[in-house]
């Protein structure tokens, strides 16, 4: 997919400077690459379907990328969300090629272009249009968490301090952007939608383990829940689609264990 | 939750692409599966061990009829179910409670899949040979 081109460079006779040579280059070039897309268009269509889209792309071009260029040159209709285009805002989490992923850090070059790559809603939230779900129900166990500081006491009159090894105890999960793609891998999610999900215990884990904070048993009580981590089964789908490469499987344990123990 | 969410009427996506998981997310489905098979096995097996209290004329007569081909290989089956949950459920354990668990869930995955081939290989051998003796001739 890549041609080589070598700089040539020219170097002043009198020069007494080493002569520099520029590295190869290598100069991408765009390859035809199909889509398939699962549109659903709730006012003309029943049921969701499969279409093909075929788009000139780049290896370092994104999915993303690719969903702009279809729907401003072959179908307008298409609809998805993004924002930030870099991984921030948590807007595009869909699924590719069976898995979920962020359509904005995904990079063609990543996947396999050999087949049409499929594109699909993340599972198990309600499907609105095209790639678009209803994000609320995920909203809603995200905030019974209690997903902010609880501090006690008075206020201090400067900063509350804390210290690296402190901070370091729930450094991994100040990383959420809560893009879903967690919670929507998750196969015990899928069939149980009452499940808070491993984002919601993702933000739970964050404050109980923060030394600032004093709200853990209120967050831990909303976690012992049957619908609460003990509905965790471990299967690890969450810490492998976590576009922030948080390791949730391993703070759910933490959550379960601080319950078990009764100790933060 | 609080929102109200009526059964699977929310699910108006049907299926779409099989999602696809990890070593993680097989091993669970092969956990519930050997489970559950454990399950209605083991309450199977308390009924008819429970009949040589009932009739142990009876009783001699259901175990002859486990002297088949097919019985033999579901017992090879219900072994290899045992191991594997047992395996995996230390697996789980260790997730759970060793605090590197999570970290080396695939290797711990794939150290069970090793020791398991490593008992069920001559393991098949020991459990079947007596029933290929009958069909096929003793090979001695
Ligand atoms: C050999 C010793 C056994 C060990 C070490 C063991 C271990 C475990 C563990 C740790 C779990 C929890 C799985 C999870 O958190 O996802 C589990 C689940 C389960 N076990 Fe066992 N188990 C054993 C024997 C049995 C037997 C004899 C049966 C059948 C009666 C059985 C049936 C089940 C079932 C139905 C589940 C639920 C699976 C699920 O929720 O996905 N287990 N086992
Ligand atoms: S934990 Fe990771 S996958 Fe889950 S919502 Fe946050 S950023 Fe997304
Ligand atoms: S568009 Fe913001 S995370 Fe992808």
């Amino acid at each position: 997919m890549t041609t080589t081109v070598v700089a040539e460079v020219l170097v002043e006779p009198q020069s007494n400077v080493t002569p520099v040579v520029m590295p190869e280059t290598p100069v991408p070039v765009a390859t035809d690459v199909t889509f398939r897309i699962r549109r659903y268009q709730p006012d003309f269509d029943e049921e969701p379907h499969w279409v093909d889209y075929t788009v000139a792309l780049y290896p370092t071009d994104r999915v993303l990328t690719a969903l702009e260029k279809i729907k401003g040159e072959q179908d307008g209709s298409l609809t998805f969300r993004r924002s930030c285009a870099h991984g921030v805002c948590g807007s595009d989490a869909m699924r590719i090629n069976g898995r979920n992923r962020l359509a904005c850090k995904t990079l063609v070059k990543d996947i396999d272009i050999s087949k049409p790559i499929t594109v699909e809603a993340i599972k198990g939230l309600p499907l609105e249009k095209d790639l678009v779900v209803d994000m609320e129900p995920f909203f809603a166990a995200y905030r019974q968490v209690l997903p902010f500081l609880m501090p006690e006491g008075h206020e201090p009159t400067k900063e509350r301090i804390q210290s690296a090894e402190e901070r370091a105890r729930f450094d991994d999960t100040t990383k959420c952007i809560l893009c879903a793609a967690c919670t929507t891998s998750c196969p015990v999610f899928w069939t149980n939608e009452q499940y808070f999900g491993p984002a919601a215990i993702v933000a739970a884990h964050r404050f109980i383990f923060d030394s600032r904070d004093a709200g853990a048993n209120a967050r831990l009580e909303v976690l012992n829940d049957k619908e609460g981590v003990w509905r965790c089964r471990t299967t690890f789908n969450c810490t492998d689609a976590c576009p922030r490469g948080i390791e949730i499987t391993k703070a759910i344990a933490e959550v379960k264990q601080a319950l078990i123990f009764r100790r933060i | 939750m609080s929102v109200e969410t009526p059964g699977f009427s929310l699910r108006a996506t049907p299926i779409g692409t099989l999602y696809r998981g990890g070593e993680g997310m097989w091993t669970w489905v092969l956990h519930r599966i050997t489970g559950v098979s454990l399950f209605f096995f083991l309450f199977v097996h308390v009924l008819d061990t429970a009949l040589v209290r009932v009739s142990p004329a009876a009783y001699d007569e259901i175990i002859a009829t486990y002297k088949t081909p097919i019985v033999n290989l579901l017992e090879v089956g219900l072994v290899g179910a045992v191991l594997f949950h047992a395996f995996n459920g230390i697996r789980i354990i260790l997730i759970d409670f060793w605090a590197k668990g999570p970290r080396y869930q695939r290797q711990m995955t794939w150290g069970i899949a090793a020791v398991w081939l490593l008992i069920m290989i001559p393991g098949f051998y020991f459990m079947t040979i007596h029933t290929i003796d009958a069909l096929f001739g003793s090979t001695s």
